[in-house]
This record gives structure tokens, sequence and C-alpha cells, in this order.
């Protein structure tokens, strides 16, 4: 921990003399503390957090009346809604608390009843239910409904639950399901773009809890036009104005600014509507009614006036988001001016375009607000429904009185809910938003890969499209995503990850910000004419979105509303910034917003002082403490923009407003495994950061618990000895995936080329490498209608013998396999057998029964590690079987370091000819050097060095990025105990027995194995399955299919001339079938008989390939006849 | 000038012969020299080592005799024990190639037999470790008994016979201690038997094995598994004899390896300040410091015996020129670490025979060979 040189720069020392600031060295020791609070995956908690704890009562709140047509005295009133602690319902009405490890093992959803209090008629009472269930709502593991929240680490034990588990994703049926983030493009903001004709356009996607509309303003030969969904054709903006009651001329040019330039560009605008004779704003609507798209209407659909539909349409649906209070439409009238100023400043070059793939005009959207928009849709759905049933129940005479709760299901809610976390389908009707793979399932390959899943974010572009801006590294991802850490390939740039210290916000009321705002002298809109906003010396006010009124002292509103924040007087994630450019001062409470937190700078001195660090190393200061102190603070990608951050306390000046508190936390979570990546090249890291996720290790300390589909564990898994300060922040220390290995960087016996490894029999024999593979099986036992259900029945036995017979040999007597025993191909795990009636209820005779037994398949046999015999929610019997198989490595599995620089076994050599040191010492893995010239891992040679020096000193050393340990103190290390300053050894052959005339590179390197293995893909096959359809052999090793001779193969061979051999290999070997053509009229026939000639005269009997004939027969049946010419083959 | 003629004519001629003969003189000197130097050290430079190879046969070098001569093997060969404990031991080899003191290496690593832990009968396993995990744990446990004691068991052999197999058991159960303090954590005092050492072994004799011999594990300590209460291993176990070329197991040795003697040498007097900084560049205790006749500093070579080789001299430019680094090319310091119940130097022994056995079917191989050309003939 002390040996950090803080600053890898030369000049540092210069710095040092100068600045009176002492050494901030340990503020990295703030991130610990920030990630106790935020980070990593605590977005997705927090963002759960909101959505049940207050989004939810806010979504009933909106939709709290339900009321019937049929009758006007009837209601139903919310009064309030409750997410409960996750449960399980064991029998009828009997419940009990549930843990997420019982519903992984159970199949079942983690998830609990959502209650609401309700107010409701009953003939003519009044009634009040409180806590009546609803439905079912899964619950986010470690949200603050969860059973997990704020227990201690024995208390997880308890509930085979792993403390280093990150939570954030939810249970359902018995899987690990993530909402992955999505990014999206920020909503209600102005985008000013430039088309392909080079036009200018500004487009804002307006997003209500009611609507989600789009508008556009663009040119059209020099006038402008509003374009929206709804409307038939373009809408010229000044009818817009005239009908939102600006109906001067005058005061539509005040609004869009009295510039000379604006002017001259605004005015054939106004020309044309003149030219269309509108000047009223009656005149106006009627025009704007006559262009909207009518609806079709399914039912009960009312006709209305068209001004009252362009009133609709101006109020509700365009720019949505800008509120309409009592049919004032100024606001929204300052919007659209806004919209259009800005096309003309554009198109004149006064102002830039903006930038799509900033990370400023981005939001992402986190669980809670997937889940949000998925109950409000559920919970209008849920009240449309109880409306009709009152309408349709009410009316009729009935002797019980009508009562609402009796027709409340919950599995409306329930179902849905669970079905789109469970296949990723995202459907909300009232957006018309269907969206696909939302949810995947969380990978537990190892503890990296889960972390790793829960830091992803998910673009919304399409993948196929070939556009390199949203894929490319935006400069605005600095600190907020990875840039090292995304996949290659199709989804390459636009599948990222959060660094290791982002957050991401949740929505913050506006109205106290709004208030304050007032009250800080800003004056409001609805008080201005145009021409006082655009005056020179005011800045326009925003607050997400929105215009909020004209500012003359913008420097002083953004210094109280900072001063403010920072004393705790508003929230922490409300961003100000200012654009001088816009002349407009930026304010965002909106959720989705990335942010990460600095030290604030203050005359030149950060504010966080080593004291302080001193108080937080005592335990005596939380983050909280610094951000409530005002010493550190939350920045988001727009604000960053407005100041003037400091990568470290050296280059601090005069204009510094912020401080770094880690260059390192620009890395996310598997870019910081890497030890030294500031010395490799880039898509080395990024190859790392895609094979971090394969390697196997352990995945978490309830492993051993767990009956996962598959599941890879290293028997003997080590911390790395070179190791960084992300890998203690994340514990992949406690939770390792990979083995110090000894290398040596030589050429060895050329069973090594391609970057294949040489690995060291003994030290495979000793342990090195060997890994766990967990599968499971599972079976379940069914009750079907007619009371009859599967059965499973004890072992067989042999006749003779008494024994069982060999396929029953690992059961138990109940049936079901033995845990400990080992169990080959085709051997039975659950003697199951099922009954052959399950409609009919006979009751004469016994039912008959099927066998079905549920039996091992696989090559390679399996232990059985342990058998579950539970329920799962449907209350049919449910046995899981965990299977186990223990690997060594073997010739092919593949090795990696932590570099990028992956390989296969390519020999497994005896250790006494392996080579060895003065020490006896030999390498576990010889890699080859022609690895690292045209890769340039120097990260991983500074790797070797440190780890050699770590074990020499018995320490373990740092490669973190930016930092580090020193090349030259590790050297020294090594020099001081008697190694080779460079790392090189004098190595010995161990075959002759002579020195090695090369000195060679040897010391300990961190090496993963890969989950790729020889086992699971070895495959070949001589006979085998055939596919019904076309009698073609099966395709894929799981169904033990041939191996193709694919086209390319065809054409070598074709070129070769080998047409007996292709011959043989296309049909014989393949498809071969006998068929009998009628020579005469060409088709097939049958048994030597031809039935259109009615003869078997002239039919022949050919071989050719079944597919063939099953194509002529598929023409057939389509009309066309394919006829076979024949002739016998000595006339050709 | 005129008398001066004739001698400035001749001294030269007689310079030049005189000359040639001398060059050819030291040039043979300096060549035998060159040679010797070749054929028995290898030198470090800077990048590479140079000379690494063997040139001890016939024909090497031109004008040197480099015939086998067995009388001066015997008078060069040496072996010289340094040192030696029942589990460590160091000795010099001297005088010999290195392809035979490599063989002796081979021989310890993989070729002499020991009895390791082959088979593992499970009766119950309910600790968190797993079967073949545990197993795997069990096999390398190395076991205190002579191995020359035992026959190699044959493949077929299912239950094995005294003669060739040690039956070992390992019956241990957790349980919670009832005396241990409520508020106990640390599970050493909370659980009985929580750990499972390679000291609850028990050998179980097979027919009059007790008489011979007596095994247990060598180390007591080895941890194989962890406990908690209600947790249970109960197996019995067969060791087999077998060698370390089949599974490490079955390697007698923790490491078998050699070194060649370094040699130092000083190629200029080394004084003043640059004294400290050679002492520094190696191993303490290779450069000694003395005052030589102009009382100054002076560094020598105490021995080099200690250097590590790790060139830390290259790295200083005033001394890099000044010292060369070599190794002797016969001389291999050894070490031999035992990891079974053998002595070490009974393993080396053990190796050196079956070297001898293997030269000696070798031969007959060749007799054979031989014989059957001759039959042939």
């Amino acid at each position: 921990m002390e040996l950090r040189p803080h600053n890898f720069k030369m000049d540092n020392t210069k710095h040092d003399l100068t600045k009176p600031i002492s050494d901030l060295k340990e503020k990295w020791l703030l991130l610990p503390e920030f990630l106790k609070v935020k980070g990593l995956v605590k977005q997705h908690i927090d963002s759960f957090n909101y959505f049940i704890n207050v989004d939810i009562k806010k979504i009933v709140e909106a939709n709290k009346k339900v009321l019937s047509d049929a009758d006007p005295n009837w209601y139903l009133e919310y009064l309030d809604i409750h997410v409960g602690q996750p449960d399980v319902e064991e029998s009828f009405t009997v419940t009990r608390a549930v843990t997420p490890h019982e519903c992984r093992l159970r199949d079942m959803t983690y998830s609990a009843p959502i209650t609401v209090d309700i107010q409701y008629t009953r003939g003519q009472q009044r009634v009040i239910r409180k806590g009546l269930a609803i439905g079912r709502m899964p619950i986010m593991l470690r949200s603050s409904n969860c059973v997990l929240n704020g227990k201690n680490a024995a208390e997880f034990a308890k509930m085979n639950e792993c403390p280093y588990d990150p939570g954030g994703y939810f249970v359902c049926k018995g899987v690990e399901k993530v909402i992955l983030i999505q990014e999206q493009i920020s909503k209600n903001r102005m985008i000013v773009e430039r088309d392909r004709k080079n036009l200018v356009s500004c487009s804002v996607h307006s997003s209500t809890h009611e609507k989600k509309t789009r508008v556009i303003v663009i040119q059209k030969k020099g006038n402008f036009y509003v374009q929206q969904n709804a409307l038939n054709e373009d809408m010229p903006v000044c009818v817009v104005f005239k009908a939102m009651g600006i109906e001067s001329d005058q005061a539509i040019m005040q609004l869009i600014g009295t510039d000379e330039n604006l002017m001259s560009l605004f005015a054939p605008s106004i020309e044309e509507c003149q030219k269309l004779e509108i000047f009223t704003q009656l005149q106006a609507s009627r025009y704007i009614g006559s262009k909207i798209r009518r609806q079709r209407g399914s039912w009960g659909f009312v006709r209305r006036s068209r001004t009252d539909e362009a009133r609709e349409w101006l109020a509700t649906t365009l720019l949505a988001h800008v509120p309409v209070i009592d049919w004032n439409y100024y606001s929204k009238a300052v919007y659209l001016s806004l919209m259009i100023r800005r096309v003309i400043l554009t198109q004149l070059g006064q102002l830039e375009v903006d930038d799509r793939d900033y990370y400023g005009n981005k939001r992402m959207e986190l669980a809670g607000g997937l889940v949000s928009l998925l109950f409000e849709d559920l919970f209008k759905r849920f009240n449309t429904e109880l409306k009709k049933i009152a309408d349709l129940t009410i009316p009729k005479p009935r002797a019980a009185q009508f009562d609402i709760v009796r027709h409340m299901r919950q599995d409306l809610i329930t179902l849905s809910l669970n079905n789109a976390i469970s296949t990723g389908n995202w459907v909300v009707k009232r957006f018309k938003m269907e969206r696909k793979g939302v949810t995947q399932v969380l990978s537990r390959l190892s503890y990296i890969s889960a972390l790793g899943m829960m830091t992803r974010v998910n673009s919304q572009f399409e993948k196929t499209r070939k556009v390199s801006g949203p894929r490319s590294l935006q400069p605005s991802q600095w600190g907020m995503l990875c840039p090292s850490d995304t996949p290659e390939g199709e989804a390459c740039g636009l599948v990222k990850n959060l660094a290791l210290m982002t957050h991401i916000t949740v929505d913050v009321e506006e109205e106290p910000t709004k208030r304050l705002l007032f009250n800080l002298g800003v004056e409001d809109v609805y008080m201005l004419s145009g021409e006082e906003i655009h005056s020179l010396e005011g800045y326009m006010v925003f607050l997400n979105g929105n215009v909020i009124g004209v500012t003359c002292d913008p420097e002083n509103l953004v210094y109280t509303l900072r001063l403010m924040r920072r004393h705790g007087y508003l929230n922490d994630f409300i961003s100000v910034c200012t654009n001088r450019a816009h002349r407009t001062v930026y304010i965002s409470s909106d959720g989705g917003r990335l942010c990460r937190p600095y030290i604030i700078v203050k005359k030149s001195k950060p504010l966080v002082t080593s004291e302080h660090i001193e108080e937080l190393k005592r335990g005596m200061r939380s983050f909280e403490d610094f951000l409530r102190g005002g010493l550190v603070e939350f920045l988001d990608v727009n604000e960053e923009n407005d100041c003037n951050i400091a990568l470290d306390e050296s280059l601090i000046n005069h204009k510094t407003t912020h401080l770094e508190i880690e260059p390192f936390t620009l890395l996310g979570v598997c870019a910081g495994l890497i030890p030294y990546p500031h010395h490799n090249q880039s898509p080395r890291n990024t190859y790392q950061c895609a094979m971090g996720k394969q390697a196997m290790g352990t995945i978490g300390y309830n492993q051993q618990q767990r009956i996962d589909t598959l599941m890879y564990l290293l028997v003997y898994p080590q911390a790395p000895l070179v190791k960084s300060r992300t890998i203690e922040l994340i514990n992949f220390e406690k939770l390792p995936a990979g083995q110090n290995a000894i290398i040596a960087v030589m050429s060895y016996s050329g069973y090594d080329i391609e970057d294949a490894l040489v690995l060291n029999k003994a030290s495979v024999d000793r342990g090195y490498g060997r890994c766990l593979v967990y599968r499971n099986q599972r079976c379940i036992l069914k009750r079907y209608a007619n009371q009859s259900f599967d059965r499973v029945m004890g072992p067989a036995l042999d006749a003779d013998t008494k024994k069982p017979i060999w396929r029953h040999e690992a059961l138990d007597a109940d049936g079901i396999v033995m845990p400990g025993m080992r169990v080959q191909n085709k051997q039975v795990l659950v003697n199951k057998s099922c009954p052959l009636q399950t409609s009919v209820i006979n009751k004469e005779q016994p039912p008959q029964y099927q066998d079905t037994p549920s039996s091992y398949r696989g090559p390679i046999p399996s232990m059985i590690e342990k058998v579950l015999v539970s329920s799962n929610n449907e209350e049919s019997f449910l046995v899981k079987m965990l299977l186990r198989q223990t690997r060594r490595p073997e010739l092919g599995d593949k090795f990696s370091s932590r570099h990028g620089q992956k390989g296969v076994t390519g020999l497994i050599a005896q250790q006494e000819d392996m080579p060895f040191n003065d020490q006896g010492i030999c390498p576990d893995v010889i890699m080859n050097p022609h690895g690292y010239p045209s890769r340039m891992t120097v990260g991983k040679l500074l790797e070797l060095l440190g780890s050699k020096a770590g074990a020499v000193e018995a320490k373990f050393h740092y490669g973190t990025a930016f930092g580090g340990d020193n090349v030259e103190v590790l050297s020294k290390v090594l020099s001081d105990h008697g190694f080779n300053y460079l790392g090189k050894d004098c190595l010995t052959s161990g075959i002759t027995g002579e020195s090695l005339e090369a000195y060679i590179y040897h010391g300990p390197v961190y090496y993963q194995k890969l989950k790729h293995m020889v086992v699971d893909k070895m495959h070949a096959r001589a006979r085998g399955p055939r596919a019904v359809l076309t009698r073609q052999p099966t395709e894929g090793r799981s169904k033990d299919g041939g191996l193709r001779l694919g086209e390319m193969e065809r054409d070598c061979l074709i070129g070769y001339g080998a047409s007996m051999l292709l011959l043989e290999r296309l049909m014989i070997s393949s498809d071969q079938f006998e068929v009998d053509v009628c020579g005469k009229c060409g088709l097939l026939g049958y048994d030597k008989w031809c039935q259109l000639c009615k003869s078997s005269k002239e039919v022949a009997t050919l071989k050719i390939p079944y597919a063939c004939k099953l194509l002529f027969q598929e023409l057939t049946s389509m009309n066309i006849i394919p006829r076979l010419k024949l002739k016998p083959y000595n006339e050709v | 000038m005129q008398q001066n003629k004739p001698l400035h004519n001749q001294i030269p001629k007689r310079n030049q012969l005189y000359r040639k003969v001398l060059i050819k003189l030291t040039l043979e000197t300096s060549k035998m020299y060159h040679i010797e130097e070749m054929r028995t050290r290898l030198t470090l430079n800077e990048q590479s080592l140079s000379n690494v190879h063997t040139t001890d046969f016939p024909g090497s070098y031109s004008g040197y005799n480099d015939a086998w001569d067995s009388r001066k093997f015997i008078s060069n060969f040496r072996v010289k024990i340094i040192s030696i404990d029942d589990k460590e031991m160091q000795f010099d080899m001297i005088g010999i190639d290195a392809s035979i003191a490599n063989a002796f290496r081979r021989i310890l690593i993989a070729e002499v037999p020991t009895m390791a832990i082959e088979k593992v009968f499970l009766y119950n396993n309910t600790s968190v470790i797993q079967d073949e995990v545990l197993a795997h744990r069990l096999g390398l446990i190395p076991l205190d008994v002579d191995a020359r004691l035992f026959e190699f068991r044959q493949t077929d052999d299912l239950e094995g016979t005294a003669e060739d197999t040690l039956d070992l058991e390992l019956n241990i159960k957790c349980t919670k201690n009832p005396s241990a303090p409520k508020d106990a954590t640390d599970p050493n005092v909370m659980y009985k038997h929580h750990k499972v050492f390679s000291g609850d072994i028990v050998w179980i004799p097979k027919g009059n094995q007790s008489d011979v011999s007596c095994v247990k594990p060598v180390h007591d300590d080895i941890l194989i598994a962890k406990l908690r209460p209600g947790h249970e291993i109960d197996v019995k176990m067969q060791a087999v004899k077998g060698l370390g070329r089949d599974h490490a197991k079955f390697s007698p040795v923790a490491t078998a390896s050699y070194r060649l003697l370094p040699e130092i040498k000083l190629l200029s007097k080394i004084t003043g300040d640059d004294v400290k900084e050679l002492q520094s560049c190696f191993s303490p205790g290779v450069i000694g410091i003395k005052q030589n006749d102009q009382c100054e500093e002076e560094a020598y070579v105490v021995s080099a015996r200690m250097d590590t080789c790790s060139r830390e001299v290259f790295r200083h430019p005033n001394l890099k020129d000044k010292v060369k680094l070599s190794k002797v090319k016969d001389h291999f310091i050894y070490s031999v670490e035992s990891a079974v119940g053998l002595a070490p130097n009974v393993l080396v022994s053990e190796s050196i025979k079956i070297l001898m056995t293997k030269c000696r079917s070798f031969l007959r191989e060749l007799d054979n060979a031989q014989d059957k050309e001759m039959d042939t003939q």
C-alpha cells in the first residue's frame, strides 16, 4: 500500500517543489468509501429503489381513479401502494419469507406482493380496504425490499448468499436476469443537426408519462416548417405560432430575434403564411385541424371539430413536455421560436451543430425506469379491465352487490412482469415500444463476468448499420464509460461498460428547483416578450429542457446554485452548466445522466486535505461527509464540460475548479484487472476485457451451494501477484480466476508456434490449471388432470444376479441417483415413468406407465455432486442433480495471460525435459517470444518483473493503471536479491544438460484458464444419425453430426478433378437413394412402374441423392415437372 | 648512410623472421589457451552466453587432443560433498560431461521409484472438498517409506499384495467442542478435528509389513481438508510404487538440479571508488577488498562460488570491460532435496545404480544385436 509512486511522469519533482500542497497521495482512499454508497452496480439498485419507493406511488397517484360509465356513483380510488418483502406462497394462504438462493434452487421468482389501499363504493357503502394485493413485483437483489438489504457477512452466509455478490439482478423462475442499462438519446432536448442536403434542422423528442412525440423544425426552400407524425404534411411555423395565439407577425419575429440576419432568413416564412391567408388564431387552428391525421378510432370514437383537434394537438402532441396551463401556449411558442432561432443561427454559422454521440445528450435507462414503464402500462391496463368489468357488471341485476375487489386479479401484473423479465421483451403499448433483449441471463462464468455484466451499457442503435459515429470512442466518455471494455465484432462500440466511479442519476423533483430559480432572480418567460427574452445581457434558463425564464446575471446564478448544492440545499445530482454560445444556463435534474465525483479545488488548492484523508483512514469520515462538507461533488457530463479538471495535483493552476480522485477510475471493472494497462497496445486491453469474462476461477462464496446449468471452477485459484487498486476494490483477490504460473519466454520444441504454450507435466500433475465443471440435470414429476402422476421407481434388478442392471447401477433405492456416484453415458439418473392416460379417469384398470427415464448423456463420465428434491411453484416435484467433472489441462486447452495473449496448450512436457535455472526452478509454462513484438504487450513484461519481485520479497506489487510500482523499483528488488536486473535468468536445458545460449525472461505471470476446452469440442463420427427430411447426416456435435465437406472444399476437389471422391463424399456417404425413373416421361416411378405411362417398360433404376429426389417431388407438388432424360451411358 | 644501408636491410630481415617465429609461438600458445578456455568455460556476455556446448569429443579443435582417456578422466573426476543432512544435500561433481551430470538429474526426477497413494476408496466424504480433489491431494502427500523394499504392482492387480501395496486409512469426523465458550469465534476452539492433516493418515500393515518398515507421511502438518461439525471423511487408500515419469507424486525429489561453478576474472586492477561498486555487483562474499602495494584498496575475487550470476556488473559502464564472467563447464554444483523418506545421498546412489542398470542393459542389447548380426552372417 505504501509503495505507490503517485506520478509516473518524469518532471513531477519540479512541480512538487513549487506547490505548497502537501501530498494527497492517498486520495484514492476515497474510492472504497465511494463504492460503499455508489458506483458499480449501485445504480441499478438505486434506480430500482427509487421505483419501488417513490415512482410507483407517483404512478398510482397519476392513475388513482377508476370510474364507470354505467354508474356515475361508483368509483374506485387508490389511496396508496406498497411493495412488500419477498415471500413465497407455500400452500393455500400460507406464505413465508424467502431467500434469493431458495428461489434459484427451486426455480421460483424472487418477488414481493404489491399491495394497495383502496376506497370504493359497494352498493351505497363507501368501503376502505387496506393491503389488497394486486400482483407480485420481482425484487431486485440487495434493493431496499430485498432480504439481503443491510445484512452482514454472517447473515449472508446463513442465507447461502455470497457477500461479494453485487446484487442488482432479479431471480425469475430460478434464472438470474439482469436488466441491461440502455443508452439512448436524451429526451426533451433540442438537437440541431445537418442533414444530407446540408440543411439544418432541429428535433426534439418529447416524453412525458402520457405521451412520446417527436417534433422537427425543418427548412424547405427557405421556409421553416414543423414536421410531426400526426400531421399529414409539414406545417409552416408561422401558422403554428398563429394557432398558439401569437397573431402578430412582429411578435413572431421578436420571439425569434430581431437581428437583421435572423429577420432576413425568417421573412419568407412570414410571407408564406400571408400567402396562405392565415391571419387569426381561428384560421390557423382550422388549417392545422385539416392537416391532422385522423386516427382510426376502434370504438366509441367521438368526432370532434377541426379546431378542437388542432387545439388538442397543440396542447398535448406538439412539444408534449412543455406544459400548457389553461390553454396558454406562450411557453410552447417560446420553445418553438428557440428551435427556429437555433436552426437559423446554426445556418449562419454562429452556432455549432449538436453531436448526437456526445454523452451530455444521452440518458441511461436503468432497471427501475424500465420496470416503471412496464408497471405503469400494466397498472393502466389493470384499471381499464376493472372499468370494463364494472361497466359490464353493474347494469346487470344481481343478488349480491357488485364488489370490485372480487375482480381484482393478481395474475395480470404478476405474469406480465415475470414474462417481461424472463424473456427480455419489453412491450409498452401506449408508447408503441417493443424492445427485445432488454434482459439477459447473468453470466456466472466467473465473478468478473457477473460483475462486468452489471456494468454493461447497451446502445439502442441497430447493430447492422455501418456507421462509425456511435461506435467510436467519444471524448465525453472520459471517466464515465470504460474506453477498453467493448466486444469485438458487430456490437463493437455499441455495447459499453461503465467506468469504476460512474453513477447514474435518478429523477429529482423539479418543483423545488424551479421555485429556487425564481427566488434567485430568474424572470418567468410568461412575463417576458420576445424582445426581452433575446436581449443581449440576458441568459435563458432551462430546467430539464424546459424554458424557465431569463436571468441577467448567469455567473452569479450558476455560482449560487453550485454553492447551494455543495452545502446540501440542493440535490447532489442536479447539474448546472452555462453554454455561452447558446447564451443559456442548463439545469438538469432528470434521471439517467452519467456522473462521477470530483474533488473541488478552490484557489488552486484541493479542498480535500491529507487531514481529511487521515480522518477517513481512521473511519471518522465517510464519503457522505465529503459530499456534505462540500469537498467532493458529482459532475455530470455537461457540467464536466463547464469545469476545469486537473488530472493530479501537479497540474492544478489558477483556472482549475476540480481535481480527479484517481485517474485509473476511468477504466471499468474488467480493464481494471489488467496490470500496467497503460503500457499495452490498446486493442490488447480490449481483448483481455473480453477474455477475463471467460476465465474460470471462483464465482462466489456460495458456489458450492449453487446448481447452475453450467459452472466452471478452478480447483486451486490464486490471487494475482501483481494486483491493482481495482482488483482490491472489487474483491477480485477474494474471488480470483487464475493462477500464478512461472513462465519462461523461450522457444521450445516447435510445439509452441502460433501462440501455443508448453506446459510442465509435473505442474499439471500437482494441480496447475485443474478445473471442475459442473452441470445440472433436472427432472420434473408432474401431476395430471386425472389424478395420475409421474412416478419414480427403484432400480430394475437383473434376473440372475439380483443386482441392479448396468443402466440403473447409479440409482439409489428411491430411483434417484446417489450423490457421489459416477455415471456413464446412457446410465439413468432418475428412473421416471409417465402414465399413458393423463386425461381420462379410468377406475377399472390400474394406470399404465411408460418409462421416461432421465439419463446421463456425454462421452465423459460425471460424478453426482448433489441431488435436490423439492417442489417448484406449480407444486410439482422438482429433482435437480448437480453433476461434476474434474479436468486436468490437456493438449488444446486454452489459457491466457491478463494482456489479451491467449494460446492453446501445444505440448505437455516432462519436468525433466523442461529447462531449469540455477536454483532448480523450472517453468510451469513456456511461452514463445514471438508473442511479444507484434502485440506490444509491454504490460506483460512489467507484470513478470512485478510478480518476480513480489515473489522474492513475499509481497504483492501493484500494476495499477497510470500508476503502479515503478519498473526501476522492481528491477532493484530483483538485483538486490541476486537476480538479474532485467529479470533474465541463465537457464539450463533439461534435455541436453547444457546451458541455453540466451538469457531467458523467466518469472511468474498470472494466467487464466479459459472456458474453451478440448473435451467439450472434440468430435468425430463414422456412421451416425441422419436428419429425417433430407436423410443427410445431422449437423453439429450435440447431435453427433457429420463433418461437412463444404462448398469451398468441393471446389478444390472439382478443380483437382477427383470426381469419384466427390461422388462418394456428396452422395454415397451422405444420402444416396435408389429411384425408379421412367425413361419415357422422365418422372419418378415406384416399384419399377411408371404411374403416368402405366408401364414398366422403360423404367430404370438409378442412384441420386435423397435431397435431389425430395426437390423433384416438391417441385412436382408446385406444378413444375422436372423430367429426367435417361440415355444408356454408352450412347452419350 | 651507406654504412647503414646494408645493416638497415639486414636487420629488418632478421627481425621479420624472428617476429614470425614469435608470432607463431604466441599464436600457438594463445590458441591453446583459447581452445582450453572454450573447452572448459562458458562465457557470460552482456546479452548472451557463449561456448555453452560441450566439445568434449575428439576432433572438435584442430591440433587439440580430445580423445577419451579413462586415466585422465579418473584423475580429473571428483565428487565433493559440500553439505548433507537427511533432507538436503549439496555436492560438487567435477570433471564430467554435462550429459552424464544431467542424466543423474533426470533420473532423480523421473526414474527413481517411490511409494505414493494411487488408489483412494471413498467410503464417506461429506466435506466441501470434492472426491477427486481429495484423492488428488492425498496422492501428493509424500510417504516416509523405503520404496526399495517393494515391488511394482501389476497393472491388472486390484487388490495388491504385501509386497507391492501399502494400505492406509483416513477416518476423521468433525464435531463441536462441547467445552468451548459460547462466544468463541475461533474454529480451533469451537470445533474438534476441523482440520484434516496428513498426520491423521493411519497405516494398516498388510501381511508381514510391520516387521519390515514403518510407514507414515513425511510431514504431519500437510493440510488436506477443512471440516465443520457433521462433516466426515472416511477413506481407504492404497499406495504403490511408481515413477516420477508417470506422475509427479512419485518423484522422490522436491528438486534435483545443478548449476555450473561461476568464475569471475578481473581483467584489470580495480581500485578506488570502483571497488565498492564492484562489490555491490555480486553476491555478498564474492568480491573482497585488500590493500595493494600502492596502499590503495583493490578488489579481488574471494570466491565466485556464491555468485548468482545476476550480471549486475554489466550495468556499470566503468566496470563492464574490466570483468570477465564465466562458468566452469565441467564443474556441477548439485543440489538434491529429498521429498520422501529416503536421504538424498541414498537417492543419488539409487540414480547412479539406475543409470548403471541402463548402461548394462544397453550393452546387453548391443551384444545381442552383434550376436544376431553374426548369426545372420
